[in-house]
């Protein structure tokens, strides 16, 4: 992780917030990421994100619960411990469809909610740098990573022209860290020289 | 834009084409199948005039589905599944006939609790005549029929009418009101036949011995999801005609998404349906999966599960396909044969017994589809497209999955 130089830019309205993402993106500078108050339709196609994997996640867990449950009953009823349950055969099939369906969407679902966390960064005890406080509220708030080649205040004006109001720099950690949700315990990381100052 | 349908002349020579090959199957198979025979007869009339009744009921079942729960999606292909609804009377009629031949025609291969001396002998149908009687079973169905009837074309109506009128918030909401009204009329009265007595009179009582409360549900899975794949096909055969200009692939995305859904929920109560009876093990009730499972129709019975199951389950799950004009139509095709083999072995081990090449039944099949194309194209060109001034006209245009 490594804390890092930010110009963020308010928006009121998505109608906005869609061409400044494509100017943004024509002009070259380094998106770092928009947060909006509710999912936005298109805004990942119009950001440049490639498409999720985690469906595909998804289905390779469960089909590991589908093994896993099938495996698992047919060892323990024909190898470890044969029953007689009711006179039915040792492999009964249609008395396994409904443990392996369960097996199957339990890994799949917890699988792929661990999946999105991992993704998002998110997890109790993990914190991330909030831009605005309202950005989960009613504002759209776009950062605009700064590089060895960008001017601030150049990517200030350019954010002007394309429609943000509250336009601030910020220095910040990137990534995630540990720390208390009750604390504000980012100030410590803060004293670190931003890598790209 | 091309808002009115024109029945091109090759739609219209493939559908006389098809139904010659029905009417022709038909004659050959009346002088084929006599005396002994005469069941095959009789069981390739009931399997495929059932089928094809219901799967294009399914369309009302959409109309008023999704007009019930204000689905807006749909809006801009709605006039599919009207035209496909409106081969309801017609197919209702023609099963009607078959099923008052088997009835009173003094035949007892089919329904043999027709016959009264069987009746007196046997315990379980003297229990079941209070419900499993001619004139219940003739009562019902009429009741039934005219009832999908009357709604089917209410529907229709309501909506071409609603062309001629305004686009005031006013009409909206009047329209969105008495289609929800009918529609909810509709789906009461789908639920009491279809979901429930409907397929245990017609299907089941051919096994008049055996019962099962899943069956009108696995008989409405069967046909929903065929209903839709075929409400699919003429989607997409009027996309690419140059027809339906606000459908974009985001619908066929969605109808993709039902195709897949319901194909799932059609092995759920396949297997509700199975594994209960398998587990209790219980003579009465195993009978029925005897001849299935265990005697001649067995190759036919996993067949069943492989395409009904397997194929949508692995070919519909990525979303490519299902956004995909050629994939999808190719599914559909594949599902409406699977469900038409899949009532096939509903009707065929109790009455023709045996498991021979169904040459005459897919004949009657093929006649079948042939009158359904010419209705539905019939009925497409009756009506604007698009139904300019339903309220969710403009989600439906703008929709986007």
């Amino acid at each position: 992780m490594a804390v890092k130089n930010f110009v963020v830019g308010l928006f009121d309205d998505e109608a906005v917030l869609f061409p400044a993402v494509k100017k943004v993106r024509t002009a070259g500078y380094k998106l770092h990421d928009v947060y909006t108050p509710f999912p936005v339709h298109g805004l990942d196609h119009a950001m440049g994100l490639r498409e999720s994997s985690l469906h595909t996640a998804g289905f390779i867990y469960g089909i590991t619960g589908t093994t896993t449950a099938l495996s698992f009953m047919s060892w323990v009823f024909n190898v470890d411990w044969p029953l007689n349950i009711g006179g039915k055969p040792h492999f009964p099939l249609p008395a396994f469809i409904p443990i392996t369906f369960e097996l199957t969407v339990l890994f799949a679902a917890v699988g792929m909610v661990m999946t999105f966390c991992w993704l998002c960064q998110i997890m109790p005890g993990v914190k991330k740098h909030i831009f605005h406080p309202r950005q989960t509220d009613d504002k759209f708030v776009m950062v605009i990573e700064l590089t060895e080649k960008t001017n601030a205040e150049e990517v200030k004006s350019f954010l002007q022209a394309a429609g943000a109001h509250d336009i601030n720099e910020q220095q910040a950690e990137a990534g995630w860290w540990f720390g208390r949700f009750d604390k504000d315990d980012e100030p410590y990381l803060r004293k670190v020289k931003p890598v790209n100052a | 834009m091309k808002d009115q349908f024109v029945v091109p002349a090759r739609l219209k020579k493939t559908s006389f084409v098809l139904m010659g090959v029905g009417l022709l199957t038909l004659l050959i198979g009346l002088f084929a199948f006599q005396g002994e025979n005469a069941t095959r007869f009789w069981a390739g009339l009931l399997q495929n005039s059932s089928f094809f009744l219901l799967i294009t009921l399914a369309s009302t079942f959409f109309i008023a589905a999704t007009t019930l729960a204000h689905g807006g999606w749909q809006i801009a292909f709605r006039r599919v599944p009207e035209a496909i609804s409106m081969a309801v009377p017609v197919l209702a009629a023609i099963l009607f006939v078959i099923v008052m031949i088997l009835v009173f025609g003094g035949k007892d291969e089919i329904y043999h609790w027709v016959n009264l001396h069987h009746v007196h002998e046997d315990k379980i149908l003297s229990w079941k005549s209070p419900f499993l009687n001619k004139s219940f079973f003739t009562i019902a169905t009429i009741l039934t029929l005219g009832l999908w009837i009357f709604f089917t074309l209410k529907l229709r109506n309501m909506s071409i009418e609603e062309d001629g009128w305004d686009l005031k918030p006013a009409t909206g909401k009047k329209i969105l009101w008495r289609n929800t009204v009918v529609a909810g009329g509709f789906l009461v009265v789908f639920t009491l036949s279809v979901g429930s007595t409907t397929p245990w009179l017609w299907l089941m009582s051919i096994d008049a011995h055996w019962f099962s409360t899943m069956y009108s549900w696995y008989t409405f899975a069967s046909t929903w999801v065929s209903g839709l794949s075929l409400i699919a096909l003429f989607v997409v055969y009027l996309k690419k005609h140059g027809y339906l200009t606000y459908v974009t692939e985001e619908h066929l995305h969605d109808l993709g998404k039902f195709m897949f859904a319901f194909s799932i929920f059609w092995t759920y109560l396949w297997f509700s349906q199975y594994m209960l009876i398998w587990y209790a093990n219980m003579p009465e009730e195993t009978a029925y999966f005897q001849p299935r499972v265990w005697g001649e129709w067995r190759p036919i019975f996993f067949l069943n599960l492989l395409i009904n199951f397997i194929t949508p389950l692995l070919f519909l799950m990525k979303r490519d396909t299902k956004r995909n004009y050629t994939a999808v139509v190719f599914m559909a095709f594949v599902i409406i044969a699977g469900h038409w083999m899949d009532f096939w072995q509903m009707v065929y081990p109790a009455t023709v017994k045996h498991l021979v090449f169904p040459w005459y039944e897919l004949g009657l099949g093929l006649g079948f589809v042939g009158l359904i194309i010419f209705l539905v194209s019939n009925a497409l060109t009756k009506a604007a497209l698009v139904p300019k001034n339903h309220p969710y006209l403009k989600e439906s245009i703008i929709h986007h999955t």
